[in-house]
């Protein structure tokens, strides 16, 4: 989308901005991927597996095809190139061929004239499957049947592990792993499979150039790997797949992977006519992957002063049917598992496993937000074993700049624990609320039924970190490019161009407004973003892009700057300088696939960011219903560079963590999700979300342009551990499982 | 079969297959894909219009209901080519962010405001409370309301 930015006094980097895109948003002009139209244009939809597993004998599209309005059925045999495609492996079927390995997996397209033509001829494609027993107990999928037997993985060249459906084991082993102390908490934890629940469902358009090329506008994160994915299936060289931004209603780490890139542009090459595909909700939930699910074991031992000696970790995650990202979700699991404490001793195993069950990949915190609902749960339990206090033992043990890491990284740059926790805590809380009271503020709001004689009120605290950017040597690079041109009044105008995905995010301003501080210039268009123009941004994703993006049109403006000022400041009509940069952000380094310790001693994270949550709930223990009443916070943000948007990344991702903590899981019955649609699967709504205050902690990163950390992933990270805290306090339960259930906080005396 | 309607003043004539809403007819028909489609059961609030001045999920009601009804749409709020302060609200409070919900939610906000111009934070988040955001966590959504009861 082509989004010009107004002409503002302000704009500069640090200055709370309002987005450039939302005139066109609250107007309902903004073209999300679900609006896009083209003359001719044929609807597609997807044929999707009834089955979790199970052997694909025949596949009938003759019926299909002869439905009115049809123009093409496609298989498994009409993909023109690669069979498979995947982020970090080529695993998962353009469209299934010998068997099926999930619920919804796609196993035929149908392009058709209206979409309700094409929705009925896929329910008449015709295809025979033999039901196989689906792997769908993590615990035992390395004990059964490989799901990808023509793939033996061995690990996946990562820590050698000969069994089957291994997609990654990490194994870590820090200072002494068999060390111990006086006093010790174990624990064991679970977590439910959360969905990305974007309100934008999957959507895009294909359209054919006629020289067998193809055009895909598309709601995703990265365009350039979309594209180097989808042009092997097609068999074309990738400059003829051209990948467009459309408007993104939402991604949250579900449009890292593909939904209908391939699809369409199969149909579309296929038919000669643009090809449009929106999934609906029910589609949705199987349309993109989800957050992994997982067991986590932990053992923490110190010392009688609260001095954190050795922790102990085994972490399963469920993968489900295809790898996506879970390699580098495994990896983030185990190396934050200790979380942003000073740990001398650790022992870490962490698998991931190929399952039938939902294929899960990228979500908002990946693995970190796993691997702190149990850390914090143990903290929390070791300071009452102690007799300390829960804040004094998380300051006790907070990491800083020069500690070591359990990976055998030193912590170099901003990571401000210590001060982030206090800023934290020193937030006063709310006064308890006096009953009897409107029952919009009780517990389960207009459905309770008491007046209140159940509530109980519980404080909770808690603290996370993630890594920024990519990790263990995937270094990557970000590239923009700046042109500076007079317009007809011969005012400078500068044109920025990006393939960084907007998903909401508000990267687009971050562009801008880099754009006007480095060129002293109102006068700031941000371009279409396009594989077209520019080479490759990277992902919106490892709340790595505002860093990455700024960095780059830092680089091409002070390009754009120093060429302007030899051409003495001034364009001629006509004249114009055009400069594209690439940023690289620090080296990082892969782990020891035996230790899980850093090779060379370097970095195998680029850089950190912390949040500390504390959160005051009320649980109607009667009815086994919740209110969260207030949440403060205070995160490590490096430096805010556009303050409002900042302080809206830590409001949404924490209620993005408030719905896990509470209501938010995929159900599954042997492989097949029961709650498809927001009529089952709940989000938090403006009810559920209480007041917040968030204080901003402003250390600058060192190797970042400005000092920038990006700020979308921490919220989520800390918030379900904190809410499930306050739980806790409430209702003295261990709660070891999130989401809570009702029945978990019922029938207290 | 042909339906009559007015859609944001302008009277519109639609040839619709019995089954279709309104969401489909606006969207597809009409030109008017302001007004979103994210779950079609009533439960997200993104296709939120008014019908008759009264608050309706436009997925939930058949083109055929609307047959000689007025229909005012996110396209439609403002007047004389201005926004409507509440979609100015949005746009400065930081309420938009993918802004998929946006539409529904202006809407919804006009009509909370339009029953009560100065509504208490309870009713604000009552009122709100069908209509979902998945990225805002909703307090820039309520500082929005907020500025538009107090820009009346």
């Amino acid at each position: 989308m082509s989004t010009p930015a107004r002409k503002l006094e302000l704009g500069r980097v640090g200055e709370s901005v309002r987005r450039i895109d939302a005139i066109p948003k609250v107007a309902g002009e903004f073209a999300y991927a679900s609006d896009l139209y083209a003359a001719e244009m044929l609807w597609g939809h997807t044929v999707r597996s009834p089955h979790a597993h199970a052997l694909i004998t025949a596949i009938d599209t003759t019926a299909a095809a002869g439905m009115p309005g049809v123009h093409a059925v496609l298989t498994h045999e009409d993909v023109p190139g690669e069979k498979r495609y995947g982020l970090e492996f080529a695993d998962q079927p353009v469209l299934a061929f010998d068997r099926v390995r999930y619920f919804g997996e796609p196993v035929a397209i149908v392009a058709a004239e209206h979409p309700e033509q094409a929705r009925r001829a896929a329910e008449q494609v015709r295809v025979r499957y033999e039901p196989l027993d689906p792997v769908v107990d993590p615990e035992r999928a390395t004990g059964m049947d490989p799901i990808h037997p023509e793939r033996w993985t061995d690990g996946h060249g990562y820590h050698h592990d000969p069994r089957p459906n291994v997609v990654r084991t990490i194994v870590i082993r820090h200072g002494d792993p068999d060390a111990d102390a006086e006093v010790a908490v174990e624990g064991t934890y679970e977590l439910g499979i959360q969905d990305q629940a974007f309100l934008g469902p999957e959507s895009g358009l294909a359209v054919p150039d006629g020289e067998g090329g193809v055009d895909i506008y598309v709601a995703t994160q990265w365009l350039h790997v979309d594209r180097d994915q989808v042009a092997p299936c097609l068999g074309l060289t990738p400059n003829r797949v051209r990948i467009h931004l459309a408007g993104v209603g939402g991604a949250f780490g579900g449009r890292e992977d593909l939904s209908m890139q391939i699809h369409g542009a199969m149909l579309a090459l296929h038919t000669n006519r643009p090809v449009k595909f929106v999934y609906n909700r029910e589609e949705s939930f199987v349309g993109h992957i989800h957050r992994h699910p997982a067991r986590i074991w932990m053992r923490h031992a110190a010392d009688r002063e609260g001095r954190l000696v050795s922790v102990r970790a085994r972490i399963l995650l469920d993968g489900g049917a295809y790898a996506s990202s879970s390699t580098a979700v495994t990896s983030n699991a185990a190396a934050f598992a200790c979380g942003p404490y000073s740990v001398p001793n650790a022992a870490i195993d962490a698998t991931c496993v190929y399952t039938n069950n939902p294929p899960c990949g990228a979500m908002r915190g990946f693995g970190s937000v796993q691997s702190c609902f149990a850390h914090e749960a143990q903290m929390d339990r070791l300071a009452d074993a102690l007799g300390m206090g829960r804040v004094d033992l998380r300051l006790r043990n907070a990491l800083g700049p020069g500690d070591v890491l359990p990976t055998g990284q030193v912590v170099t740059g901003s990571l401000p624990v210590a001060e982030v926790i206090r800023r934290c805590a020193d937030i006063p809380i709310p006064d308890p609320e006096e009953l009897p009271r409107d029952p919009i503020r009780l517990p389960g709001g207009a459905g309770n039924t008491t007046r209140g004689e159940g509530v109980r009120r519980g404080v909770g605290f808690a603290l996370g970190f993630k890594n920024i950017c990519y990790s263990e040597g995937f270094d990557d690079s970000c590239a923009a490019r700046v042109r500076v041109f007079a317009d007809a009044d011969g005012e400078l105008v500068a044109e920025v161009h990006s393939a960084a995905a907007e998903v909401g995010q508000g990267v687009v301003n971050v562009m801008a407004q880099v754009a006007r501080t480095e060129l002293e210039l109102e006068n700031v268009v941000v371009a279409p973003h396009t594989t077209v123009t520019v080479q490759s941004a990277g992902s919106s994703s490892a709340s790595r892009q505002t860093w990455m993006t700024a960095g780059a049109v830092q680089l091409a403006c002070r390009e754009a700057r120093s060429e302007l000022a030899r051409r003495g400041g001034t364009l001629e009509p006509g004249e114009e300088i055009s400069v594209e940069r690439v940023y690289r952000h620090s080296r990082t380094y892969p782990l020891d696939p035996d230790t899980g310790q850093v090779v060379g001693g370097e970095r195998v994270h680029v850089a950190f960011a912390c949040s500390a949550m504390r959160v005051v709930a009320e649980v109607d223990v009667d009815l086994g219903l919740t209110r969260v009443v207030w949440i403060g916070t205070a995160q490590d943000v490096g430096r805010a560079l556009n303050p409002q948007a900042v302080h809206g990344q830590i409001e949404g991702g924490t209620a993005q963590g408030l719905g896990l903590a509470l209501m938010e899981e995929i159900q599954t019955r042997d492989g097949l999700i029961t709650n498809a649609s927001f009529t089952d699967y709940l989000i938090p709504t403006a009810l559920d979300m209480p007041p917040m205050w968030t204080e901003l902690v402003e250390v600058p990163e060192p190797d970042a342009p400005y000092g920038v950390k990006g700020v979308g992933e921490p919220p989520t990270v800390v918030s379900t551990a904190a809410i499930v805290a306050a739980l806790r306090d409430a209702t003295g339960r261990e709660l070891v499982r999130a989401p809570v259930r009702p029945d978990e906080i019922v029938g207290l005396a | 079969m042909k339906i009559e309607l007015t859609v944001n003043g302008e009277r519109h004539e639609a040839d619709v297959w019995a089954g279709e809403s309104l969401l489909f007819t606006l969207r597809e028909e009409l030109g008017l894909p302001g007004s979103k489609n994210a779950c079609e059961q009533g439960e997200c609030g993104s296709c939120s219009v008014l019908l008759d001045g009264k608050l309706v999920c436009a997925c939930l009601v058949l083109t055929a209901q609307a047959e000689g009804h007025e229909v005012v749409t996110v396209e439609g709020l403002g007047e004389e080519g201005r926004l409507h302060r509440v979609q100015e609200a949005f746009a400065e409070t930081g309420a938009v962010q993918c802004g998929f919900c946006t539409p529904g939610l202006v809407v919804a906000t006009a009509a909370l405001l339009e029953r009560s111009p100065s509504p208490g934070d309870d009713e604000i988040r009552e009122a709100l409370s069908g209509n979902l955001c998945r990225c805002t966590g909703y307090q820039k959504i309520f500082d929005a309301v907020r500025a538009a009861a107090g820009a009346a």
